[in-house]
């Protein structure tokens, strides 16, 4: 009797679990159907979020007929994101549209085909003449482009704390004119009684400020040869850049290390550091401490980078398979629109990708930013993603983080050279 | 015939979804895992070709996973040591009879409750190594105390680093061990302690050669359960320093590697990290499975 209960009930727990795996997927994959678009990006919140939410109200606008569904994955910086689209893409189970940094960390997509050339999206919608000719030949990928970029970020700047400067009687307004210049002027700062004249944090950071020397060193040419294997890693410009970038390491604060950008940030705004090199975002974290431009502080491109401009981008692709492929397009085509553009950097504190931006929509960094996008040679970021695949730039940044913590100017280049040879095969 | 299908039928039935499932999704991952270990996919697309033990003898002989390994050493030295230590002089102290035993326990055993990254926030700023006027957390304490001598870098130190991540682990982990110090203490017969007493045992020597010696299969366990969660400590790393260089640990560098999509890699060093894992997990399990035979 009794093992005739038991039979019972383990007949009943396997029915149970054939029927869990019968479970329908739930999945509305009306294919091609353009009723509704699936948007994966990494923009969760503050700024990003306002950035998106202003995107999709411009999108309602245009195509009413268009859900917009969104698929945000929040923290990380992007790295839970991309761990969540790498198992998507793996499965055959695309977004309509994800987001991904403009430029090289687009290479692996593009390696395993899983997205679509954009070249054709370009011509039919005229974004070849309202992007700058630079950003697409940063865009280009033999011949190819396969994303639009929604917004511009510049890399290069320099963020100096006037009163600091002042008080060791250095003029906050004149950019030093190269590499060797500011370090006389960090010299000079560090001998007045500041203990850390340079605010840094941690890895990708330092890895943003090496770019910057890289940049300053080699200039946008020699840069920009650094990615496709016409400079030399184990030559005399990256050896200077090198040299300049450990002498620049003696002036930072001890726990770099253990800083994010923002807290970086806080001792240049708090006046415990003269200066700090950092993406235009923080533009926001001076705005929200009440500081104005010109008065408490200033910015400059990092001495020696003037007239270049370090760009990084998030741009949206159009995967292989793409469930709503239409209605994809329909986003894409928001995102470069004058109007979408507008929205969206306005919100989030960047700068559009098109040249017929109106500057006095934007607020007064944004301007100088937008000037200079429109002059300057663009060259891409490398802790961005816009220069280097994401496993190369995994490779540079360990490179340098070791450096941090044992100064081998030799083991530096060593790395990066065999980096580089491992990424360029 | 009928009657063997009755009595081996139903367990068999009942056993079998946790069989089942657990062997797809673990032992079949871990052969799939280690499948992509022999291949050369080193990025996204599918493409891959079959190439032994390449990916193996190219990490092994690579400067940073060797950093990454040496970290994890002084890690697990450091963790294990701890725990152990305190766990031990928690358990005999509360032994040895205090009132409000339950009180103690509980303080001691609630940082367990705590999960690694929460707590690991909170040691993010604990263990903060700016010195002097931007000191916070512990060096700030160090300097308000008068004792600015002690500030220091913890895990900014390159050697000894590691060390400093292994403090907030020891401080949730220490309880548990103690917990089950305290079971083994407790395990040990009344009337043993009473018969050394009778025979003229000191307090000392009925601990030396009484209650000690009955505490080595504990010991082992706690040695055993801790190692293992010391190996696989990522979550704790993660929210103090994040994934850089200089507190790289193999489950650190694995994630690195996984998310700039070198799946070959990434699957390297997580099988080296499982053989590593068994070192320690299948003695302990030839051990038990010997000591329940012998107690059939």
């Amino acid at each position: 009797m009794r093992s005739r209960r038991l039979s019972l009930i383990a007949g009943f727990a396997l029915a149970g679990l054939a029927l869990a795996g019968c479970s329908p997927a739930s999945d509305s994959t009306s294919s091609g159907s353009a009723d509704q678009v699936e948007v994966f990006t990494w923009w969760a919140s503050g700024s990003e979020k306002a950035g998106l939410d202003a995107l999709v109200a411009v999108f309602n606008e245009q195509y009413p007929d268009v859900e917009f569904n969104n698929a945000a994955v929040a923290g990380g910086a992007g790295s839970n994101a991309k761990a969540a689209l790498a198992s998507r893409l793996e499965a055959d189970n695309p977004p309509d549209t994800f987001q991904a940094h403009a430029g090289a960390e687009l290479t692996d997509y593009i390696a395993a085909g899983q997205l679509q050339d954009l070249s054709s999206f370009y011509a039919d919608n005229g974004l070849n003449d309202a992007f700058p000719a630079t950003l697409i030949e940063r865009l280009t990928s033999d011949g190819k482009i396969y994303s639009v970029p929604s917004n511009i970020h510049r890399a290069n700047v320099t963020w100096v704390n006037i009163s600091v400067l002042e008080g060791a009687g250095i003029d906050p307004t004149v950019a030093p004119a190269d590499m060797d210049a500011w370090i006389k002027d960090l010299t000079k700062l560090k001998d007045s009684g500041v203990e850390t004249p340079l605010a840094l944090g941690t890895e990708w950071t330092q890895m943003q400020l090496l770019e910057t020397v890289l940049i300053a060193d080699l200039g946008a040419e020699g840069y920009s040869g650094l990615w496709d294997g016409t400079t030399p890693w184990d030559g005399p410009g990256v050896a200077m850049a090198v040299d300049h970038y450990g002498q620049l390491l003696d002036f930072v604060n001890s726990d770099y290390v253990g800083l994010d950008w923002d807290a970086a940030m806080q001792l240049v705004l708090d006046g415990n550091a003269g200066y700090s090199v950092m993406g235009d975002w923080a533009e926001a974290a001076f705005a929200q401490a009440g500081q104005t431009y010109g008065t408490e502080y200033t910015t400059w491109a990092v001495p020696g980078t003037d007239g270049i401009f370090d760009f990084l981008a998030d741009s949206f692709t159009l995967p292989v398979g793409a469930p709503h492929e239409a209605a994809a397009i329909d986003w894409l085509k928001t995102i470069s629109s004058a109007d979408g553009q507008k929205a969206f950097n306005i919100a989030k504190g960047s700068i559009p990708a098109r040249t017929d931006a109106v500057a006095s929509d934007y607020p007064a960094y944004q301007q100088t930013a937008l000037k200079s996008f429109g002059e300057d040679t663009v060259v891409s970021s490398l802790a961005h993603g816009a220069a280097a695949a994401s496993s190369w730039s995994a490779d540079l940044s360990s490179a340098i983080g070791k450096f941090g913590a044992d100064r081998k100017g030799d083991a530096l280049i060593a790395a990066m050279v065999s980096a580089a040879s491992s990424a360029l095969g | 015939m009928r009657k063997g299908i009755r009595n081996w039928g139903p367990p068999l039935l009942l056993v079998s979804p946790t069989i089942i499932i657990l062997g797809i999704f673990v032992y079949g991952l871990i052969a799939a895992n280690i499948q992509v270990s022999t291949t050369n996919r080193h990025s996204l697309a599918p493409e891959s070709a079959f190439v032994g033990l390449e990916n193996y003898v190219a990490l092994l002989s690579e400067d940073r996973f060797l950093h990454s390994l040496f970290n994890l050493v002084m890690f697990t030295v450091v963790f294990i040591a701890g725990t152990m230590l305190f766990g031990f002089i928690w358990a005999w102290m509360l032994d040895k009879g205090v009132s409000a035993e339950g009180i103690f326990r509980s303080v001691y055993l609630f940082p367990m409750a705590i999960s690694f990254v929460a707590s690991g926030v909170v040691w993010r700023w604990l263990l903060n190594s700016a010195e002097g006027d931007r000191a916070s957390g512990l060096n700030r304490i160090f300097e308000s105390l008068g004792l600015g001598f002690l500030q220091n870098a913890w895990w900014n130190e390159p050697i000894w680093g590691m060390a400093a991540i292994a403090m907030p682990a020891i401080w949730q982990l220490s309880g548990y061990v103690m917990a089950l110090f305290l079971a083994g203490f407790r395990g040990v017969p009344q009337e043993l302690r009473e018969a050394a007493r009778m025979d003229g045992a000191s307090e000392w020597k009925l601990y030396r050669y009484v209650v000690f010696p009955q505490l080595s299969p504990i010991a082992l366990s706690a040695l055993i359960i801790v190692s293992h969660m010391s190996l696989k400590v990522f979550d704790l790393i993660m929210s103090i320093t994040g994934s850089i260089y200089q507190t790289e640990v193999p489950a650190t560098y694995m994630w690195v590697t996984l998310t700039s999509n070198d799946y070959a890699k990434s699957a390297t060093i997580a099988t080296i990290l499982l053989l590593l894992a068994s070192l320690f997990i299948i003695p302990y399990l030839i051990q038990t499975w010997r000591s329940e035979k012998a107690n059939r």
